[in-house]
C-alpha cells in the first residue's frame, strides 16, 4: 500500500506540472485555454518528431520546442486571445475550444491515429528504478518528473515574487487599468505570461511522452487532469496545484485498486467531491444550497 | 403629440409566422415525395436544428457555455436502451428517457451553476467524462462495445424509419415553439436581462439562478430527446460516439456561425451545419478542420454569427422574441432617454 502512495505521489508531480499552465494563465488573464490539453500533445508530437526523423534526444529537443512554445504562447494571447477576451467572458471558451478541434485533428491528419511515446528514445531512463526503504521500488523517470514539478513551482512563485517582471504580470492579473496607469504595459506583460505558460506546457508534454503513449486526441483527457488538479488545489497559491496534482492521483490511484477501471473515476469523483465540499464550506451548506435553488435564488 | 410605437412583430415577422407554419406542414407531409435516404437527412436535420437551438437557449441566452453538453446526448440514448430493454415500447422510451435526462440534469444544475464561465464549462465536461465512465461499466452497454436498440426491429424499416421522422419533426417544432414561448414571455425578459448583465438583473430582482436552472433543465432535456432520437435512426448503441465531445463542437459550430444569441440564428446554423456536412463531410479531418477553424474564426471576427450581423445591419426580425421602439421620424425625442432610434433598434436584440 506504501508502495501505490508514493508511486501516487510521484504521478501527482505530472498533474502539477501539466496544472500550473492552465492556472497560471488562468489567475493572470482569467482565461480557461481548452487547447491546452493539446497544446502539451503538440509538444509531445514535435519532441517524437525530433527523435525519430533527426535522431535528437528529447532532452534536447526540449531546447528547441520550449522556445518554439513561448513563441506559440505569445502568438496565442496576442493574436487570439486577446481579440476574444474583449468580446466577454465566454468568447475565449469558444476561441481556444476551435483552436483544439483544429490543432487536434491537424495532428491526426500528420501523424495518424497510431499511439506514440517517447520511451523508446530516452534509452534505460523510462524502465530504471531505485529502490528505496522498505522494498519499494521508484521510477528515476518519475522522481525526475516530480523534481522538475517542485523546481519548476518554486521557480515560478519565486520570480513572480521577487522580480520586476513578475510583480508587473500580478499587477496586470489584480487590475490591468492601472496596472497601465503605474506604467505596467499589460499587453507585453500578459503576452510573457502566456509564453511562460506555454513553456510550461511544452514540458509537461515531453513528460506526457517519455511516461506513457500519446494519440492525437489525448489533449483532452489531459486538459481535465490539468483543470481537476489545478480546481482541487485551488486557486491563488501555485503550491496549491502540487497539493491538486498529489490528491488527483491518489484518489486515482485508489479508484484503480476499487475496480479495474477504476482509475479515471476515482479522479473525477474526488474532483466532484472537492467541490462539493468548498461549495458547502463556502458558508451555504447542503441544505442552503437547495433552499437557495428553490425560493431564495438572487 | 406624436408618441413612439412600441411592438411587438413587424409585418415581416407576421410573414414568417405564418410562413414558418407552412414550412412546417411541408415537412409533415414531405416524406411522400422524398426517397428514402432524403428522410433519413432530414431526419437528421432536425436533430441538429434541437440540438443548436438548445445550446444556444443555454449559451446565448443563459450566458453558461457548456462545452459538456454530449453527457445528456449520451445518458438520452443510453436511458431509451435501459427502458427498452425493460419491456417499454422503443418509441414511447425516447421520450420517457429524455423526461428522466431532465430529471438527472436538476441536481447536477444546483452543483453546476455555482461554478462560472470556464469553471463551468470543463466542469460539465468532466461530468461527461464521468458520466461515460459509469455507462460502460453497465453490464447491458458491454464497455465500448455496445448494444443495439433490438426492440425498434420488431417494425418494419419503412414504418421506423417514418416514424422516427415524424417524431423528429415534431420533437424539433414543440421544443422550438416552447423556447420561444418562454422567451417572448416574462422569463424571456429575465433572460435578456441576465445575458446582457446578470449583476444588474439580479439588482433589479431578476430570479438569475432560477431562470439559469429553468434554461439548463430544458436544454438537457432537448438534448436528451436528440440523443434519444439519433439512436432510433443509428440502432446501435457505441458509448464513446454518443459521449463524445464532437457533439458539442458541433452543437458550438453551429451557433457561432449562425448567431449566438438570436432565435433564428441557431436554425440558420443547424441548416448551413448540415450543408457543409452533406457536402464535405465525406474528406473526414479536413472537415473537422474546417468546422474548428470556421469556428474560431467567427468568434474572433464575427461573434454575433451570421443571423445577429444581417439583423443588425438591416433590421431583420422573422421570429422576433424581443421589443422594438419605433420613434417617430424626423421628431427630436423630448425625454433624452433614447438617444436615437439606431441606437434603440441595435439595441433590441434575440
Amino acid at each position: 500500500m506504501s508502495n501505490q502512495i508514493v508511486q501516487g505521489i510521484l504521478l501527482g508531480g505530472y498533474y502539477a506540472l501539466i496544472a500550473c499552465g492552465l492556472s497560471f494563465m488562468f489567475s493572470v488573464m482569467r482565461i480557461i485555454n481548452l487547447a491546452h490539453g493539446s497544446l502539451a500533445v503538440l509538444s509531445a508530437f514535435a519532441l517524437w518528431l525530433l527523435a525519430s526523423r533527426f535522431h535528437i534526444s528529447p532532452f534536447f529537443g526540449l531546447l528547441i520546442v520550449l522556445p518554439l512554445m513561448a513563441v506559440i504562447g505569445w502568438a496565442l494571447q496576442r493574436f487570439l486571445l486577446e481579440r476574444s477576451a474583449r468580446g466577454g467572458a465566454l468568447l475565449p471558451i469558444l476561441t481556444t475550444f476551435g483552436l483544439a478541434i483544429v490543432i487536434d485533428n491537424v495532428l491526426f491528419e500528420q501523424f495518424g491515429a497510431d499511439t506514440r511515446s517517447l520511451a523508446p528514445f530516452i534509452g534505460s531512463l523510462s524502465y530504471d528504478s531505485w529502490e528505496w526503504p522498505g522494498g519499494i521500488y521508484v521510477g528515476k523517470l518519475a522522481v525526475i518528473i516530480f523534481v522538475a514539478a517542485v523546481v519548476l513551482l518554486g521557480g515560478l512563485q519565486l520570480s513572480l515574487t521577487r522580480t520586476g517582471l513578475g510583480r508587473s504580470i500580478r499587477a496586470t492579473s489584480e487590475d490591468s487599468d492601472t496596472a497601465g496607469l503605474v506604467g505596467v504595459d499589460a499587453r507585453r506583460a500578459n503576452a510573457i505570461a502566456a509564453a511562460i505558460a506555454m513553456v510550461t506546457v511544452g514540458l509537461a508534454g515531453a513528460f506526457l511522452g517519455m511516461r506513457a503513449t500519446f494519440d492525437p486526441y489525448a489533449g483532452a483527457t489531459q486538459l481535465l487532469f490539468a483543470f481537476e488538479a489545478a480546481v482541487i488545489g485551488g486557486a491563488g497559491s501555485l503550491w496549491g496545484t502540487l497539493v491538486g496534482g498529489i490528491v488527483l492521483a491518489l484518489a486515482q490511484t485508489l479508484g484503480a485498486k476499487v475496480h479495474p477501471q477504476g482509475f479515471l473515476i476515482g479522479g473525477h469523483v474526488a474532483f466532484l467531491i472537492v467541490l462539493f465540499i468548498r461549495l458547502y464550506t463556502s458558508g451555504l451548506g447542503l441544505r442552503g444550497l437547495l433552499r437557495l435553488s428553490a425560493e431564495k435564488a438572487p | 403629440m406624436s408618441a413612439a410605437v412600441i411592438e411587438r412583430g413587424t409585418a415581416a415577422s407576421r410573414i414568417a409566422g405564418i410562413g414558418v407554419a407552412a414550412i412546417i406542414v411541408l415537412l409533415a407531409i414531405a416524406p411522400q415525395f422524398l426517397s428514402a435516404g432524403a428522410v433519413d437527412r432530414m431526419t437528421a436535420l432536425f436533430i441538429y436544428v434541437i440540438l443548436a437551438a438548445m445550446w444556444n437557449a443555454l449559451a446565448g441566452f443563459g450566458g453558461l457555455v457548456s462545452v459538456g453538453q454530449q453527457v445528456f446526448f449520451g445518458l438520452g440514448a443510453y436511458f431509451t436502451i435501459r427502458l427498452a430493454n425493460a419491456g417499454l415500447n422503443p418509441f414511447v422510451s425516447l421520450f420517457v428517457s429524455a423526461v428522466i435526462v431532465g430529471a438527472v440534469s436538476w441536481p447536477i444544475s444546483l452543483f453546476m451553476l455555482r461554478l462560472k464561465n470556464g469553471e463551468f464549462a470543463i466542469g460539465l465536461w468532466v461530468i461527461a467524462a464521468l458520466t461515460h465512465l459509469l455507462v460502460n461499466l453497465d453490464r447491458l452497454i458491454q464497455g465500448e462495445t455496445g448494444t443495439s436498440l433490438i426492440s425498434l426491429n420488431v417494425y418494419d424499416a419503412s414504418t421506423r424509419r417514418l416514424t422516427i421522422y415524424w417524431l423528429a419533426l415534431a420533437s424539433m417544432t414543440a421544443l422550438l415553439a416552447v423556447l420561444f414561448r418562454l422567451l417572448r414571455g416574462s422569463t424571456g425578459a429575465a433572460i435578456r436581462a441576465i445575458r446582457d448583465n446578470e449583476d444588474a438583473a439580479a439588482s433589479v430582482g431578476v430570479r438569475v439562478t432560477g431562470t439559469k436552472r429553468l434554461l439548463f433543465v430544458l436544454a438537457a432535456f432537448g438534448i436528451g430527446v436528440a440523443g434519444a432520437l439519433w439512436l432510433a435512426t443509428a440502432i446501435t448503441f457505441q458509448p464513446k460516439t454518443y459521449f463524445s465531445v464532437q457533439w458539442t463542437a458541433y452543437m458550438i459550430f453551429m451557433v457561432l456561425v449562425g448567431g449566438i444569441g438570436t432565435f433564428e440564428g441557431a436554425i440558420l446554423g443547424a441548416l448551413l451545419f448540415f450543408l457543409i456536412e452533406t457536402w464535405f463531410g465525406g474528406t473526414g479531418v479536413w472537415y473537422l478542420i474546417g468546422l474548428g477553424a470556421t469556428a474560431l474564426v467567427f468568434s474572433l471576427l464575427l461573434p454575433r454569427g451570421l443571423w445577429g450581423t444581417l439583423e443588425e445591419r438591416f433590421g431583420w426580425r422573422l421570429l422576433s422574441v424581443g421589443y422594438r421602439v419605433k420613434l417617430p421620424t424626423g421628431t427630436s425625442n423630448p425625454t433624452g432617454e433614447i438617444a436615437s432610434p439606431q441606437t434603440t433598434n441595435s439595441r433590441e436584440k434575440a
